[in-house]
């Protein structure tokens, strides 16, 4: 296993790093997450024209920078250290890659060039109440009408769903899975806002009633929409590493510069083994979370995305509650941000499934649990 | 190099001489690997190595376990003078004789022990009271060591020592390397828990090094104990190197031959619990790859004791899950404690062939890796080292740092 970053992937990381330390301060994510919608139109165009970050992982071709798992891990491990508030992960990450792997050329050579220049913003909403992770669950049915499909039902947990301008959706015609796509204003599509535990990021609940879509993609899409929530994983693994770091990285901080009873807090050792056990998980967390992204296109690929999914969302939540307790009262306020992490770090261990069920993978595949 | 040549120079060493030929012994071929500087990949040529960097070791290893079945697991064959000795030789040790000292050190011909910890300094080893004092060209060492791990078939042993009692503790010490057939010392097993005595107490009676046997300059030694001690830890820390190997898949060989009969839930139980060891276990290894991609050259600095820490862990969970998979059979310990004096640690460390094998190992691993969180450095030591070296915290008010030692208390 190689885990080595090159020049270049040092300095994609410091520009990001330089970028998100402006743009995405911490009164920003206060702004921001104060909004309907959960971030700025403004800084999107910036993040998209002068970093390419909305094309990352677009092929050249389609206005992208081409990029792969690797740098986008980077960049998922820097806007997971600061909670930017974008629609990266929905329309950057999971609704890219279910356009790439899934849809027909023509529909790819329309859609992805507009969410490269970061004109336009995209979701993929494929969750359905009950099982939302499990393609295999889906009910939603497309209604064929000549050339012409309508939707009818409710898909939830949608990222970003009441801002996204390209609503991709995933249902069934016949037997087979497939991709459509909703016009903002189409006719009996309302988007409902759900108020989230981490405000951070938008989710709502698409309901259709009788609403003209699309087809886009000609072929079963099972396999690619699999394969696009691998990516999503592996990427939100590393938005996971990032955060965690900076929960850490506040605590160590805060540590040597509160005093009690005559010394810093962190020269106790309650307080200093904490520090050092959250070390050790996060340098794990690291491994994971790196291991996944390097071995992306490699057989083994999908238990190397589960296991840095349970394990780097467990350590994110673990990091994130010391956090708190280490800045005692302070830290249970609203003014200071240790509670956005938690937030952050407790519902992007429920997104895309529970560190159990990707453990479950893992048991599986390595024969401790019957396959 | 790139590491298609490492890989050709093995192939070519293999032509040599192969460790699958009956005739050609661990010594022999060794020997062989360490004059192709195949054994310590990154020192420099000449001292058993091509002066690459020290992640190309893992493809030398990776290549002789391709195209040999006998496969000499180094820190089996000298833990110690592996690990900690030729580090320490590399570093400090003077250019007469180095060469040899290595050679022997990578072929097991001399074991090594580290003569460090005593009756009154264990975690705090920079307090220890033994002395040496100089006599003409030589130092007369007197005092007693503990827990000295195979110092009963050593022929070196890393002693640290006080030359100076009258400045502060860190500043008194110096470090030998001594002779352990000298007149003088004496080996005493101690009993452990598992039964056996791998480890011993030393006594040092009017013993003589030469000065020529100081690594680094005279008060200086714990300088050179903290190199010794940081190649401990990284060594102890090091993770499988094969991924599902080490006990993780030892515990997983027991859950397939369980006869153990199980309610449903308590069987999901128990396998939620293996599957959360599996990961940390393949994360820990990959922890152990990336320390050594990153790892330029020298040798290791505090981060070492996050591997440390991890693996003892992690590792003492998964043998004591081992025993839970085993149920009742883990109420028989068919090795017995009469008294064993293992003459090197590998009997119970490994074999993983047979059902039989795994369940003596996991009994007896059961037992001995309760010593993983105390040898190297207790897991408090360490998240201490990680708290203040690595992250920056202050220390612990000190009330022996800026005073004679002698005028340390001790108990
Ligand atoms: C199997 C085995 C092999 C060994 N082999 C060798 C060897 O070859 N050579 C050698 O020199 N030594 C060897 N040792 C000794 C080992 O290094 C020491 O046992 C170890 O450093 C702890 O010292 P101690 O036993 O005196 O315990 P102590 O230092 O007395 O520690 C007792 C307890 O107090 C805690 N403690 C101590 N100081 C602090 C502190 N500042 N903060 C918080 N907690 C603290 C410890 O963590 C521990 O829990 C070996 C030990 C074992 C078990």
């Amino acid at each position: 296993m190689n885990f080595e970053f090159s020049e270049e992937h040092e300095d994609l990381r410091r520009t990001v790093r330089q970028f998100l330390e402006n743009e995405s301060n911490e009164t920003a994510v206060r702004e921001m997450m104060a909004e309907e919608n959960g971030f700025s139109r403004e800084v999107w165009a910036r993040l998209s024209e002068e970093l390419g970050l909305a094309g990352l992982i677009i092929e050249e071709k389609h206005g992208g920078a081409g990029f792969g798992m690797v740098e986008l891990a980077i960049v998922m491990e820097e806007m997971g250290r600061v909670l930017l508030c974008a629609p990266f992960l929905s329309s950057a990450v999971l609704a890219t890659s279910a356009i790439e792997l899934g849809a027909d050329a023509s529909i790819q050579a329309d859609l992805l060039p507009q969410i490269a220049s970061g004109e336009k913003t995209a979701t993929l909403a494929f969750s359905e109440a009950g099982d939302p992770w499990n393609l295999g669950k889906i009910e939603m049915t497309a209604a064929a009408n000549g050339d012409a499909f309508k939707l009818s039902g409710q898909k939830t947990f949608v990222l970003d769903g009441r801002s996204a301008n390209i609503i991709l959706v995933a249902a069934k015609v016949g037997s087979e899975l497939t991709l459509l796509q909703v016009d903002e204003d189409a006719a009996g599509l309302t988007r409902e806002s759900l108020p989230p535990l981490d405000p951070t990021r938008k989710l709502a609940t698409l309901r259709f009633d009788h609403t003209p879509a699309k087809r886009i993609a000609s072929v079963d899409v099972r396999g690619a929409l699999e394969q696009s929530i691998q990516r999503t994983i592996t990427a939100l693994a590393a938005e996971q590493l990032g955060g965690a770091q900076r929960c850490l990285d506040m605590a160590v901080d805060y540590a040597k510069s509160r005093l009690q009873f005559g010394r810093p807090i962190g020269s106790y050792q309650a307080i200093k083994h904490q520090c050092a056990d959250l070390l050790v998980e996060v340098e794990l967390a690291r491994s994971a979370a790196y291991a996944a992204a390097f071995s992306a296109d490699d057989k083994g690929a999908d238990i190397a995305a589960a296991m840095a999914k349970s394990f780097c969302s467990e350590t994110y939540a673990k990091a994130a509650k010391r956090n708190i307790q280490i800045h005692g009262g302070m830290g249970f306020t609203w003014e200071h941000p240790a509670h956005l992490y938690l937030k952050r770090a407790k519902a992007s261990e429920i997104i895309f499934g529970s560190p159990s069920l990707h453990r479950e993978k893992v048991a599986r595949s390595v024969g401790i649990s019957a396959a | 190099m790139t590491e298609t040549e490492v890989r050709e120079r093995v192939r070519s060493l293999l032509q040599k001489i192969h460790p699958d030929d009956p005739g050609a012994t661990a010594v022999d071929f060794r020997g062989v690997q360490f004059d192709h500087g195949l054994a310590f990949a990154s020192y420099p040529e000449g001292l058993g190595g091509l002066g690459l960097s020290p992640k190309m070791q893992s493809i030398v290893n990776d290549e002789l376990q391709q195209n040999a079945k006998t496969f000499y697991e180094n820190l089996a064959i000298n833990p110690i003078g592996i690990g900690m000795g030729a580090p320490v030789l590399l570093t400090y040790g003077k250019d007469e004789g180095k060469r040899e000292m290595l050679r022997r050190i990578f072929t097991g011909e001399d074991i090594w022990c580290q003569l460090f910890s005593e009756p009154s300094a264990g975690s705090d080893v920079a307090g220890l009271s033994s002395r040496a004092v100089r006599n003409g060209d030589d130092w007369v060492v007197n005092g007693q060591k503990v827990w000295t791990t195979l110092a009963h078939v050593s022929k070196w042993g890393m002693l640290v020592t006080r030359t100076d009692p009258d400045v502060p503790k860190h500043d008194g010490l110096s470090y030998f390397l001594l002779d352990m057939e000298s007149p003088g010392v004496e080996c005493r097993p101690l009993y452990q828990i598992t039964g056996e005595a791998e480890f011993n107490e030393v006594f040092l009676n009017d013993v003589r090094i030469p000065h020529s046997r100081m690594l680094g300059e005279e008060g200086q030694g714990w300088r050179v104990a903290i190199t010794t001690l940081m190649n401990e830890r990284s060594a102890l820390g090091g993770g499988a190197s094969r991924k599902g190997g080490g006990p993780v898949s030892l515990l997983l060989k027991l859950l397939q031959e369980s006869k153990v009969s199980r309610s449903k839930v308590e069987q999901a139980l128990l396998e939620d619990r293996i599957t959360r060891l599996y990961i940390r276990a393949e994360m820990l290894r990959l922890t152990t790859l990336r320390a050594r991609a990153t790892q330029r050259s020298g040798n290791p600095g505090p981060e070492g004791s996050v591997g440390k820490v991890a693996q003892s862990e992690l590792y003492q969970q998964v043998w004591e899950t081992c025993i839970d998979v085993l149920g009742e059979d883990g109420l028989i310990y068919e090795l017995g404690y009469e008294l064993r004096r293992p003459g090197d640690i590998t009997s119970l460390r490994s074999g993983n062939d047979d059902d039989e094998t795994r369940r003596l190992q996991a009994k007896y691993q059961l037992l001995r890796s309760q010593a993983n969180t105390i040898e190297g450095g207790t897991s408090e030591i360490m998240r201490n080292i990680l708290g203040e070296r690595v992250l920056g915290l202050p220390g612990e008010p000190r009330v022996d740092k800026n005073i004679a030692w002698k005028d340390v208390p001790r108990g």
